[in-house]
């Protein structure tokens, strides 16, 4: 196998067309039941696939950016993605689960127990989809602060940057926090020693003294260090200052190109980004493009499927993310172009749910592995293997570890 | 057994609390394991739910214990976030429902009424909240909004939540999702109804993004023990998870709650009341009651009895031989405090201390045995058979309506239960042999259900 290409699946209710719940093979009716979730998940997991993410919004899904709609013609409501990736952990044994969970609402402390016991549930598959949210819908329905609508247009052309980048500097102190946390414990801090009765080495067991511009926390966390010690930390971004967040704090970036030419403006801008900002002794920050794809076994067949989902839809889809409609051949070359132009992955966004992950499973994947960017299904990574194994991270020493071995003159452990 | 009785015995209802982190959880015994791993929950989960148990008791932790200014060693330490461990533990049961403890200080009622009903959909409506509130610093110090609960708000906040999280479950129709594909109806016109709080404490608006779970409103259990406490339980719980587990004291606290619901409207089925209970079995009583002295000896090893009286003493005391006699030395005016995460300082600590002395002395005890005597609750001690009878005795002469079974290893510790004492008590007629098919836990235990 030459470089691995990694692929991710990114679930949202009947799929990423707003049209998609008419389709008739798609299950309207059961997107709020355990069972939907863990057939999708089992699909993917059967083609191999890295990990999934899942959306989620403490509002309801809008048409309209910030603001609520009250449309009852698309699908609104969702489950909590947090628990719905808790549920499917025990179900599952190699796929990644990926949940989205806002820092800006949130508290860092839950954020990161949460995430730490989905680590353990999932003996090693956790990782997390940080969001920042700057709707106003979400600050009222929290009720602790208020936010002032953002007027996208002004924010492209360069005005209001202030707010926004108070929101993600905060998410990056959020994501900070919840990494002191995830290593408060020392992989050895529980020692059960009879003898002396003591369960615990609590000079093993840190206050991780979060003290920051916008919120301070004490620490430790309640949860040991986790399996994977550090779950992978994968955000979304389109502009300067979230990709400054990704290369600041995070693992994986999702970035939105709509051309070749595009792609290498934002590699070049997401590169410099982590040559300014990512802290020393962290592996590079991994890329991946974020495609809406709908596939059909004809090109022909594919326009006129989605075709005919925009004019259910009464308009084309308008998405952040390229939309693919094409045969899954086009699409595995689309992602070999994207390897070679240097992106690390994909995050595929299937336009319907099921079908479109059906022939990311049954075609996609297949010709990928002929091209030798992924490994065979059956062969790859078996139980046991990590989420951090999936995308080449190693586990990471632990922080503290390493301050108290300085601080003892020690060697640092490796 | 007879069963002339005409009259329906009244049925217990049991559940199994997951170890927790004090002495009482015996973590140096060889069969205990990790606290964390999964395997422990799917296990104890399991055990339960082959024993019918009601549900499974989650207790949660929000920052780890310390005495003496430094994080406490003696007792198991760690466990999971709450609800992510009871929504992968629903993954792996399928009857029995699944209760925990959340903070309504440190959680908000949009996101929390959230999780709840996630929940609740994940598992097919077996999901609980155990209420509590903290106002502790100590606790505080966790999160963004640090200390700020006055402790005279406490129950105040609670109802407050409770009633804000209750308008966000009722939020939707039950018929609210259409998912009419041919008429392109997702959600039924009105499905939806936008909710409005302006309280003292919250202050929320908007739509809420989970349709109607199964039970609606997750089965809510409280475990305040004051009159104000009592009277919240009284008002808004459905199980309260009581203390009062002596028979005498417990009918009392008994009557005393149930007779508080006629006058707001409720039937007095439609409260559970279910103390915390240990247990320990053998062959006889004689070999019950010894294997109850072992395991009690096994909950407070040396390490554990000084600190026991550290905390009365409010200074350090690890010179003192455990097997020894009590300190002659007073304790320490202004050592109050020094045990933080738990609920039990002494009121008067000089007094506590001459009175523990005093104890010692007439009963010629060494430290931990006094720590041991000190710290016995009423338990489950007996034959499988005479511990069955026990419980049917508390339940039918209403004393309770079941037990919180509290096992003290992780997490085997309940299995033998189910082995022996489940079966006793299905014989004696006051226990399940079956789940209902689909039951949700508030129908599994009896309680108020709602559409």
């Amino acid at each position: 196998m030459t470089r691995k290409l990694h692929l991710a699946v990114a679930l949202d209710g009947t799929g990423w067309h707003p049209a998609s719940w008419r389709e008739p093979a798609a299950r309207p009716r059961e997107l709020f039941t355990a069972g939907y979730w863990l057939d999708l998940v089992r699909t993917a997991e059967r083609a191999g696939i890295d990990f999934v993410t899942i959306e989620d919004s403490f509002s309801l899904q809008s048409s309209a950016f910030g603001a609520a709609d009250d449309r009852s013609d698309q699908v609104r409501g969702r489950l909590d993605a947090l628990l719905v990736a808790s549920y499917l952990a025990p179900l599952t044994h190699r796929i990644g689960l990926v949940p989205t969970v806002t820092a800006t609402h949130t508290e860092p402390f839950h954020v990161a127990t949460a995430l730490q016991t989905l680590d353990y549930a999932s003996e090693g598959r956790a990782g997390w989809r940080v969001q920042v949210s700057s709707s106003p819908v979400d600050a009222a329905l929290v009720g602790r602060r208020t936010v002032e609508p953002l007027d996208l247009e002004a924010y492209r052309r360069g005005e209001g940057q202030d707010a926004v980048r108070a929101l993600f500097d905060e998410a990056g102190e959020v994501v900070e926090a919840v990494r002191r946390l995830w290593d408060s414990w020392e992989d050895d801090a529980i020692v059960r020693n009879v003898a002396s009765g003591r369960f615990l080495d609590g000079d093993k067991v840190h206050y991780t003294d979060f003290e920051g511009r916008f919120f301070s926390i004490k620490g430790a966390s309640i949860v040991p260090r986790s399996p994977q010690g550090q779950p992978p930390v994968t955000a979304l971004a389109h502009t300067t200052i979230p990709y400054e967040l990704a290369a600041a704090h995070a693992d994986v970036v999702y970035v939105t190109p709509q051309s070749p030419e595009h792609l290498d403006a934002i590699l070049a801008e997401v590169r410099d980004a982590e040559a300014r900002l990512r802290p020393a002794g962290r592996p590079p920050l991994l890329v991946y493009a974020d495609l809406v794809v709908l596939l059909d076994d004809t090109a022909s067949g594919a326009e006129a499927e989605l075709a005919a989902l925009d004019e259910r839809a009464g308009e084309p889809l308008s998405s952040d993310a390229l939309v693919v409609a094409g045969t899954p051949a086009a699409l595995a070359e689309r992602l070999l172009d994207g390897q070679c132009h240097g992106l690390d992955g994909f995050r595929l966004r299937p336009a319907r749910l099921p079908a479109d992950l059906d022939a990311i499973a049954d075609a996609l994947v297949p010709a990928l592995e002929a091209a030798g960017v992924r490994p065979a299904s059956a062969a790859s990574a078996g139980d046991g293997a990590t989420l951090r194994d999936a995308l080449g991270l190693v586990r990471p020493d632990n922080l503290f570890t390493t301050q108290a071995a300085l601080s003892r003159g020690s060697e640092v452990p490796a | 057994m007879t069963t002339s009785s005409t009259r329906r015995l009244r049925q217990v209802h049991l559940a199994a609390h997951f170890p927790g982190v004090n002495n009482t959880t015996v973590w140096s015994d060889p069969r205990s394991e990790s606290q964390v791993a999964f395997s422990s929950f799917r296990h104890f989960a399991q055990n339960a739910e082959r024993g019918f148990f009601d549900y499974l008791f989650l207790a949660e932790g929000l920052r780890v214990r310390e005495h003496k200014g430094r994080i406490y060693e003696a007792d198991v330490a760690g466990r999971p976030n709450t609800l992510a461990i009871l929504a992968a533990v629903a993954a792996v049961t399928h009857d029995i429902g699944l209760v925990g403890t959340l903070s309504a200080t440190f959680n908000e009622p949009y996101e929390l009424a959230r999780q709840l009903a996630t929940a609740d959909h994940l598992s097919g409506g077996r999901i609980g909240w155990n209420i509590v509130t903290t106002s502790d610093a100590f606790h505080g110090a966790n999160f963004r909004r640090g200390a700020y609960l006055d402790r005279d708000d406490r129950y105040r906040r609670a109802a407050e939540f409770l009633e804000v999280a209750t308008g966000f479950w009722q939020s939707w129709a039950p018929d609210a999702v259409l998912a009419d594909k041919e008429a392109g109806a997702f959600l039924s016109p009105d499905g939806i109804r936008r909710v409005e709080h302006h309280g003292p404490q919250f202050d929320v608006a908007g739509r809420f993004t989970v349709p109607r779970s199964p039970q609606v409103r997750p089965l809510i259990v409280q475990a305040g023990d004051s009159a104000d406490g009592r009277d919240f339980a009284a008002e808004h719980a459905d199980v309260i998870f009581s203390l009062h587990s002596e028979f005498a004291d417990a009918q009392a606290f008994y009557a005393d709650v149930k007779g508080r619901l006629p006058a707001l409207g409720r039937d007095e089925d439609s409260l559970k009341v279910l103390p915390a209970i240990g247990f320990a079995l053998g062959s006889t009583r004689a070999e019950a009651e010894e294997n109850a002295r072992e395991i009690a000896l096994a909950q407070t090893s040396g390490a554990t009895a000084i600190a026991f009286l550290e905390r009365i003493w409010g200074r350090d005391l690890t010179e003192y031989d455990p097997d020894g006699p009590l300190p002659e030395i007073d304790p320490d005016p202004a050592g109050a405090g020094i045990t933080q995460g738990r609920a039990n300082n002494a009121a008067d600590p000089k007094a506590t201390a001459e009175a523990w002395r005093a104890r010692a002395e007439a009963e010629r005890l060494s430290i931990r045995e006094l720590v041991i005597a000190l710290t016995a609750r009423h338990a489950l001690v007996g034959t499988p058979g005479q511990v069955a009878e026990e419980i049917t005795r508390f339940v039918q002469e209403r004393a309770s309506d079941g037990f919180v079974i509290v096992g003290h290893t992780n997490p085997y510790g309940l299995d033998e239960f189910v082995d022996t004492v489940v079966p006793e008590l299905q014989e004696r007629g006051v226990y399940r042999d079956s789940y209902g098919a689909g039951d949700s836990l508030r129908h599994t235990l009896g309680v108020r259900e709602y559409a």
